[in-house]
């Protein structure tokens, strides 16, 4: 009896070991042809390839909130992306009742598999090594990171980043704002992760940390709704820029088309005007030296 | 006599034959369980995808350090917050034993405790304690996030561990404590000499238990900001698009539990050897 136990382990170790070598084996698969030529002639309204027909699936995350979404509300076009993702919609040819909203939490937004959206839009910073997973669009919005204080404190005075060196910094997890404080700022003391922005905000209202950074267009938001009694210190550019894409699944076939409605809109000028009606506000760029 | 001996070669020749027959069937049952298990697997129309997202050795490699790093806080945490466990539990389980009278209300405290904190979940006791001291404006060490994190685990599982001592201080038959007091001992000296050690030593593999419960609840700090394996790994996840990182901090998590839970195995079959020993003379 004991034999034969340990003879079945021995054959469980071998059958998941040859899944786990089959699983390493061949990692030649990196296809490299993502990048398709962005052609407007395969983007008529017929020809897409749509989750479900007769409508544009559109997911971002809830709550979705200002300046991106207004109300918790995405259908009501207003904010700032819902506002791009009803631009975009409509130089596919979609009118605004013919779009649905999915719900689509941050961290799923990237599973494998097929997907329930035609494209998502979440404040997604579009990086190489993501770009190995899904599909972005070309960027609707460049974003610099913005350092976020209590009123009054010790660092809401900082004028560059170096004075910011020894505040302990909070940012949610998930963000590139990690590797900005990281490679920019580069504190004395390993940043707090949060799981989300309420319990980032809570530790600066605790005073668990000193600082939160984040995106602009958030620390904004945070500033003038969340926090009482805070202030934006400054803001500075991450490295290599935080472009923000829509995330369609790998290879989609809607990518050049999307991309091409984006490239439309800045050419028109209506994603700056966009732009400039939900997130106007400016904040002081900090030094960097 | 011969013939007996005939039929016990007999019987033993068909007892082995039995056994092959057994480790045979058992051994083909796992190909095909396991072999068919894996080919779904592998054969799923998802699979090359998964292997990317979830299995990727290059992302292993590289994110296997940080994790690792982050790891080395979970075994830190765990260590001193088991010890504190360990010796507080037993303090809150004798609290309940004790029938003195004057000890009515801390025996009424200790049993409202364990009823509470072993009824709530863990990631909210964590959470609470986590955000809920510091905005009292608690401030210098013990506002550290790993030390309220600590301190959140330290009070559920002291709940956990305290009743698997009761159990083991009242499986000590009242005799031994009888016997105890008579021959001179004070009701004190028989409660740490005699009963406690006798407690303690049967209680071992549900304490074991708990342990690794412990061990893998370390992670549930990461909700308080400090960088420990799942939370570095949920980092490299986010920053790759890539799972892989997970894997990494899961077979941390294994090589620490996997040897306790041997442990575990070992002195649950020493007990049950022990306690055969006593019952049958």
């Amino acid at each position: 009896m004991r034999r034969a136990r340990r003879l079945i382990a021995a054959l469980a170790l071998v059958a998941v070991a040859s899944v786990a070598l089959a699983a390493c084996g061949d990692d030649d698969d990196t296809s490299a042809a993502s990048t398709a030529a962005t052609t407007a002639t395969a983007c008529e309204r017929s020809d897409l390839d749509l989750v479900a027909d007769d409508t544009l699936t559109i997911g971002t995350d809830s709550p979705a909130f200002p300046p991106y979404f207004v109300d918790d509300d995405p259908t009501n076009g207003e904010g700032f992306e819902s506002a791009v993702a009803y631009a975009i919609a409509a130089g596919l040819g979609f009118a605004p009742d013919e779009v649905t909203w999915a719900v689509v939490p941050f961290n799923s937004s990237y599973a494998p598999g097929p997907k329930d959206f035609d494209f998502d839009i979440n404040q997604i910073s579009i990086t190489p090594e993501r770009a190995g997973q899904v599909d972005f669009s070309e960027p609707y919005y460049t974003t610099p990171q913005a350092v976020l204080v209590a009123a009054g404190s010790d660092y809401a005075g900082a004028t560059s980043v170096a004075e910011l060196k020894d505040a302990k910094i909070g940012v949610q997890v998930g963000t590139t704002s990690l590797d900005a404080v990281t490679s920019v700022i580069g504190p004395s003391s390993e940043p707090q992760v949060f799981n989300d922005s309420n319990d980032t905000v809570r530790a600066l209202k605790n005073g668990q940390v000193d600082a939160i950074v984040t995106d602009l267009p958030t620390a904004i938001y945070l500033r003038d709704v969340e926090i009482e009694g805070s202030e934006v210190v400054g803001q500075f550019s991450a490295p290599g820029g935080d472009d923000w894409g829509v995330v369609l699944a790998k290879d989609s076939a809607l990518t050049p088309c999307v991309s091409s409605a984006v490239s439309a809109l800045r050419e028109s000028g209506e994603l700056a005007a966009i732009t400039e009606q939900w997130i106007g506000a400016e904040a002081p760029e900090l030094d960097l030296e | 006599m011969t013939t007996a001996s005939a039929r016990r070669v007999a019987r033993e020749a068909a007892r082995r034959r039995r056994a092959r027959r057994g480790t045979v069937v058992a051994a083909v049952s796992t190909v095909v369980v396991l072999g068919g298990l894996a080919l779904l697997l592998v054969n799923a129309p998802g699979w090359d995808d998964v292997r990317e997202t979830f299995f990727s050795w290059d992302v292993f490699r590289e994110s296997f350090p940080d994790v690792l790093r982050g790891f080395w806080l979970d075994v830190k945490l765990f260590v001193v917050v088991e010890v504190i466990v360990l010796v507080a539990a037993l303090g809150v389980a004798l609290v309940r034993v004790t029938g003195a009278p004057a000890l009515f209300p801390v025996r009424l405290l200790a049993t409202v405790y364990t009823d509470v904190l072993r009824g709530v979940p863990v990631i909210l006791v964590v959470y609470l304690v986590g955000f809920g001291i510091p905005a009292l404006g608690v401030r210098g060490w013990f506002a550290d996030p790993v030390v309220l994190g600590g301190f959140g685990l330290a009070l559920c599982y002291t709940a956990y561990v305290a009743e698997v001592y009761r159990a083991g201080l009242d499986s000590v038959h009242p005799s031994q404590r009888s016997a105890a007091l008579a021959v001179g001992l004070t009701e004190r000296q028989a409660m740490r000499f005699v009963i406690v050690p006798q407690a303690v030593r049967r209680v071992v593999p549900p304490l074991l238990n708990d342990f690794i419960s412990l061990q893998k609840d370390v992670a549930l700090v990461s909700i308080l900001g400090p960088q420990e394996a799942f939370r570095v790994a949920q980092i490299n996840a986010a920053s790759d698009f890539n799972y892989t990182p997970f894997l990494a901090a899961a077979l941390l998590y294994l090589a620490v539990t996997v040897p306790l839970a041997r442990i575990v195995d070992h002195q649950q079959a020493r007990a049950r050897r022990r306690q055969g020993h006593t019952v049958t003379p």
